[in-house]
């Protein structure tokens, strides 16, 4: 890993993306025959912009709902309520004619490389359908013309074309991956965990050649992660998640120097620091139990239950988001104190 | 690590050489059915069968429906030329078993053609929508699974008459349905793989997904209930036939003759024999090509 990435100027620039209290409820068949159905709060709420060419990392535990959210901003799932206004139109629940044009500058990359490749394709076909979808006046040759020189940008030989998946390695289908994703080169990709399946050496090149693309390209990226040492690599803001809900958004510096938020300090104060002497001695918070259930979360501030500064307040309360500062909300009662 | 001008400098300089061909999961599959010694016998005999079947007029002096009165009912003759002996009307049985070829493999193969289309395409539609769409589709294949075959078969004769058509057709009907639930579990577990996803966030229309994403990575499954499928349809008909619902004399099928030779097995056992051992060889071939397919396109399910 080489340079760290540092923040566009974003100020200047509208927000490309902004989400507005977005909600993604699943409905759970309740026990017996007449039960109501109860709701499942994957994501409850959640806000927050993002600016052209910037990262924006999403961090937590297992179902906390970071996929959830990556795929209701791509309207992959319909979300439950909220908003999500992409270059400032809505596009939470707009008729799937309108969806389908914008579709081709929002882009996902997925978490295991193989799975995310029709095994009965050659990689020239599947990297070519965003094409062949969207740009369909574009002639065969054409077409092939622009996949072999996006194969040979992504590291991959383009006279490859024609194998199959299973030919390929992890790291080498990642990349198969992206360039599906950058063939129409779009605003907007999100990145679900795409480098946890794939081995250190490999997720490096991976990481870095997002950057290198997003840097060619402008591109915009939400790259959903829960390896807090690439998030800080390749992020330039990040927003912790905690049972579907924002428990605090910062800069990349402010987050990692300065941690308002207990969730967020446990999670920092768990990555290993490649200095024995200092991770001897560092003070770890040591969160206890688990995640508690979505289908019954606790009242007031979820994270209450796992808390060591919890009190009275958490419990009846639900906290705002504060700004504590220019480049960082955090929501906790007691950011202040603690 | 390479700096990036002399990455690309080899990636143009590799780039110059030929495109590689890559080997299909499809040519994988064919490569070990190959290998498989038993579908390969069957594959054979059963060419010989089909290719015996075509060019059936050639091969006898006689025709299927012609009556040789100097020899009724006899036995197997190399030197009259009834090779397989005459039924108990004259006529040549060796013309006959293979005019009896032509009809239950035709019906066979028809009859699962069109149970694949309409079940692939039905289970297809169902599991990939869900939901809704999905409860109705298939309640009403349950519906259709409910009604008795033989009493199907019979109003369908009673109200149009005896036509080998309506075999094709009544077959049919009946066999789409296990195909459709089939291919119907097979959508619904690839309905959440990640590529089927990749194709939805790139705008592929559902039409598209289904027939480009979904379809060819439910065959393999479909085509070996498909070689199971024909042995069965075969011997339906030739179940319908035994029962004189089948196809019109003097055309034939081996359920025909089976019936008839089963009549007289005492007296001349080679009128059962004959079509018999072709029905069974037949069933075997498509049997063993079945399992071939099935460990050559699931290795691991071996």
């Amino acid at each position: 890993m080489t340079v760290m990435t540092t923040a566009p100027d974003k100020r200047d620039n509208a927000p490309i993306l902004s989400v507005r209290d977005l909600k993604v409820h699943f409905p759970i068949p309740g026990k017996g025959l007449f039960a109501k159905d109860r709701p499942l709060k994957a994501v409850d709420g959640v806000d927050f912009d993002l600016y052209p060419g910037e990262t924006l990392g999403v961090v937590g535990e297992s179902g906390c709902g970071k996929s959830t959210l990556g795929r209701a901003i791509l309207q992959l799932i319909a979300p439950s309520g909220g908003q999500v206004a992409w270059l400032g139109k809505n596009i939470v629940g707009i008729p799937h004619r309108d969806m389908q044009p914008l579709r081709r500058d929002l882009q996902i990359i997925f978490q295991d490389p193989l799975a995310s490749l029709n095994p009965r394709m050659t990689i020239g076909e599947i990297i070519a359908e965003p094409l062949v979808t969207h740009k369909p006046e574009l002639g065969k040759d054409e077409i092939k013309t622009r996949v072999k020189r996006m194969m040979a940008r992504v590291g991959l030989l383009p006279q490859m074309i024609n194998r199959y998946p299973h030919e390929f390695s992890g790291g080498q289908c990642q990349r198969i991956g992206i360039a599906r994703a950058m063939i129409l080169e779009p605003k907007l990709i999100v990145c679900d965990e795409p480098v946890s399946a794939l081995d250190v050496s490999i997720q490096a090149q991976i990481v870095n050649l997002l950057q290198e693309l997003q840097r060619e390209f402008d591109l915009s990226l939400i790259f959903i992660s829960h390896d807090l040492s690439i998030v800080r690599h390749i992020c330039h803001r990040i927003m912790v998640l905690y049972l579907g809900n924002v428990m605090e958004l910062a800069d990349r510096d402010s987050i990692y120097a300065n941690p308002k938020h207990p969730y967020t300090k446990a999670l920092i104060s768990a990555v290993p620091i490649p200095d024995p002497e200092i991770e001897r001695n560092k003070e770890r918070i040591v969160l206890t139990g688990d995640l508690p259930s979505p289908l019954s979360p606790p009242s007031g501030c979820v994270f209450r239950t796992r808390c060591p500064f919890a009190q009275e307040k958490c419990a009846t309360d639900v906290p705002t988001i504060d700004r504590v500062s220019e480049t960082q909300e955090v929501a906790c009662h007691f950011h202040n104190s603690i | 690590m390479m700096n990036k001008s002399e990455k690309t400098a080899l990636l143009q300089s590799a780039s110059a050489a030929k495109e590689i061909e890559g080997r299909s999961l499809w040519r994988d599959a064919r490569i070990r059915l190959f290998r498989n010694k038993a579908a390969v016998g069957s594959m054979i005999i059963l060419g010989i069968i089909t290719l015996l079947a075509i060019i059936a007029p050639l091969l006898s002096p006689y025709a299927y429906d012609q009556i040789d009165w100097g020899y009724i009912q006899e036995g197997p003759n190399w030197e009259n030329g009834h090779i397989f002996g005459t039924d108990g009307n004259g006529r040549d049985l060796f013309i006959r078993v293979l005019y009896g070829a032509r009809v239950s493999l035709a019906v066979g193969l028809l009859a699962t053609a069109v149970s694949l289309i309409i079940g692939v395409t039905y289970g297809a539609i169902a599991g990939y929508f869900g939901g809704k769409i999905d409860s109705i589709m298939m309640r009403f294949v349950d519906v259709l699974y409910s009604l008795p075959f033989m009493f199907f078969v019979i109003m369908l004769m009673v109200v149009f008459g005896r036509n080998i058509f309506l075999i094709f057709v009544a077959l049919g009907a009946v066999e789409w349905l296990t195909m459709a639930r089939i291919v119907r579990g097979q959508t619904l577990s690839l309905r959440r793989r990640e590529f089927i996803e990749a194709a939805h966030a790139t705008g592929v229309s559902n039409f598209k997904i289904i027939f480009r994403h979904v379809i060819p990575n439910v065959l393999g499954p479909v085509i070996v209930y498909m070689t199971l499928t024909i042995p069965q349809v075969i011997l339906t008909e030739s179940f319908l036939s035994f029962l004189g619902l089948g196809v019109q004399e003097p055309l034939t099928s081996w359920g025909v003759l089976i019936s008839e030779g089963a009549k007289v097995i005492e007296a001349s056992t080679w009128m059962l024999i004959y079509p018999a051992v072709f029905l069974a060889l037949t069933l075997f071939c498509f049997n063993f090509i079945g399992d071939g397919l099935r460990d050559a396109l699931d290795p691991k399910d071996r």
